[in-house]
């Protein structure tokens, strides 16, 4: 399982980090990224679908 | 404000203007979901109000039909007087792409997190300021006690102005998002002090390089050229109005809800760990702000005959109560999970300062509730709304319950 962003969709919203700080990080202009491989837990899971249930632009995918 | 009737009916002369609108617009927006998804108007020289969810992305997503140009709905005929786009009179909310994009990389690393967080301890402290200040009354005023005073404070000191000016600030404001039914003419009339006081700024900038968001615009290069002094003042003005009325009425709001809701109030000062659920709920709840757009040519859209310099106001705050987009839209949900809201739009405008504006509204609620566990409206009939097109409570009292 692993999560990632489309980079093309993003507009910067910060719901992604905020929710899920573990799994995601900004860059230098406010931008959600995801922290290392974006390799998913069972824990994790749950925290990703969070995010991606919270991100307006529907930039959040996660191939399980 | 020029005389006029009010609205008939909202589907085929809308007025974002009219006193039903601006005393409780939700009931006119399901209404029009339901019967009409994009409105009209003969006002303000024609224009379109979409009030679904789809409707609204659609529009906020097509940056080839619609212009930016000009995003606050007034009489003046667009067409004619705006500056031209791409650039716009304030860069990036009136530019389109593609200078956009290049408006808007400029300033975001200003807006990002991680500068951003660093203010967390002044607002915090500004907010006790406010508190202390009104220490000991029975009745406190949420809008012109506590709310108004939070954005221009910390707006005024990104700029680099003097704190002595912030009342200055929120007139300036309401010149320019107040002044929507005024004649052309005397808009630019209006705007003469502001104009005078942002040139005397910039120029004590440029004398006196600071560590400030203006010394930041009149440095930065793009492409190897410094900014052109007409985009330094037009995004100086952006942040000034984008960054004053819009936290202020989501302060506000929320103050609101939780005096006439006090359950959720009840649930948020013992559950501290809701309020980021809580924080996302006002905002798709009570969204404040409201944008616009112009048509760019005669074209059929959305099943409607739209032409060259139509109006369209994106119904961002109606597109956050579409039942079809969330579940029991209409109802205010604390720890909602679930919550797509366009408070902050969509698409490429998306607001440059959220960042901000959630920080100002999380800090704003936790250091009033912290401080008042337990409080109601003092006379839900005395509270007042803006009108316009940046939407919320401006006199708010409330009553302090021991
Ligand atoms: C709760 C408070 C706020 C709300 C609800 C809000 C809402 C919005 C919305 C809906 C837009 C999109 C405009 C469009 O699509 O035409 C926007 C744009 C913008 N906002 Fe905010 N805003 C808020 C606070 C702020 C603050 C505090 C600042 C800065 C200090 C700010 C700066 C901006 C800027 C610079 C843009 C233009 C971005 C662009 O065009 O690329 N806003 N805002």
């Amino acid at each position: 399982m692993k999560v990632s962003i489309d980079a093309e969709r993003c507009q910067g919203h910060g719901r992604c980090f905020s929710l899920a700080p573990g799994l995601f990080d900004f860059d230098d202009l406010g931008n959600g990224v995801v922290i290392g491989d974006g390799v998913l837990s069972d824990e994790t899971l749950e925290l990703a679908r969070l995010a991606q249930a919270n991100c307006p632009e529907h930039a959040i995918f996660i191939e399980e | 404000m020029i005389d006029k009737p009010p609205v008939e009916d909202f589907a085929t002369g809308w007025d974002h203007a009219d006193a039903q609108w601006v005393a409780d617009p939700y009931p006119i927006w399901d209404d029009l979901r339901g019967r009409c998804p994009v409105a009209h108007t003969d006002r303000y020289g024609g224009g379109w109000f979409p009030s679904t969810h789809a409707g609204v992305s659609q529009i906020a997503n097509d940056t080839i039909n619609f212009t930016s140009r000009t995003v606050i709905i007034n009489n003046g005929r667009p067409g004619e007087d705006a500056m031209p786009a791409p650039i716009g009179v304030a860069p990036p909310i009136s530019s389109d792409p593609p200078f956009h994009q290049i408006a808007r990389r400029l300033i975001l690393p200003a807006f990002a997190p991680g500068p951003i967080n660093a203010l967390e301890p002044r607002v915090r402290s500004l907010c006790v300021d406010l508190l202390d200040r009104l220490d000991g009354h029975e009745v406190v005023n949420g809008g012109t006690e506590y709310a108004q005073y939070i954005p221009p404070a910390v707006i005024s000191r990104m700029l680099g102005f003097p704190e002595a000016d912030e009342d200055l600030f929120r007139e300036f404001v309401h010149i320019v998002i107040g002044g929507i039914d005024l004649p052309e003419q005397q808009r630019i009339e209006e705007f003469q002090p502001i104009e005078e006081y942002f040139t005397a700024q910039i120029e004590d900038h440029q004398a006196n390089p600071r560590d400030d968001l203006t010394s930041y615009l009149l440095n930065v290069e793009v492409g190897g050229e410094k900014l052109a002094l007409e985009h330094v003042f037009g995004t100086m003005i952006l942040v000034l109005i984008a960054g004053i009325d819009t936290s202020w009425s989501a302060i506000g709001a929320s103050l609101w809800h939780l005096a006439k809701s006090p359950h959720d109030l009840e649930r948020l000062v013992n559950e501290p760990e809701l309020m980021p659920f809580a924080i996302e709920e006002f905002l798709r709840f009570y969204a404040p702000v409201t944008m616009a757009r112009l048509v760019k040519q005669d074209m059929e859209y959305l099943g409607c005959p739209m032409k060259e310099y139509d109006w369209i106001l994106l119904g961002f705050p109606a597109a956050n109560r579409d039942p079809a987009a969330f579940k029991d839209a209409n109802r205010f949900i604390i720890d909602r999970q679930e919550n797509r809201h366009l408070a902050f739009g969509l698409g490429i405008h998306r607001c440059a300062g959220s960042n901000l504006a959630r920080l100002e509204l999380r800090v704003a609620i936790e250091e009033f509730i912290k401080r008042y566990p337990r409080f109601e409206l003092a006379d839900p009939s005395a509270v007042t709304w803006a009108p316009g097109q940046i939407r919320g409570p401006r006199n708010l009292p409330i009553r302090i319950l021991r």
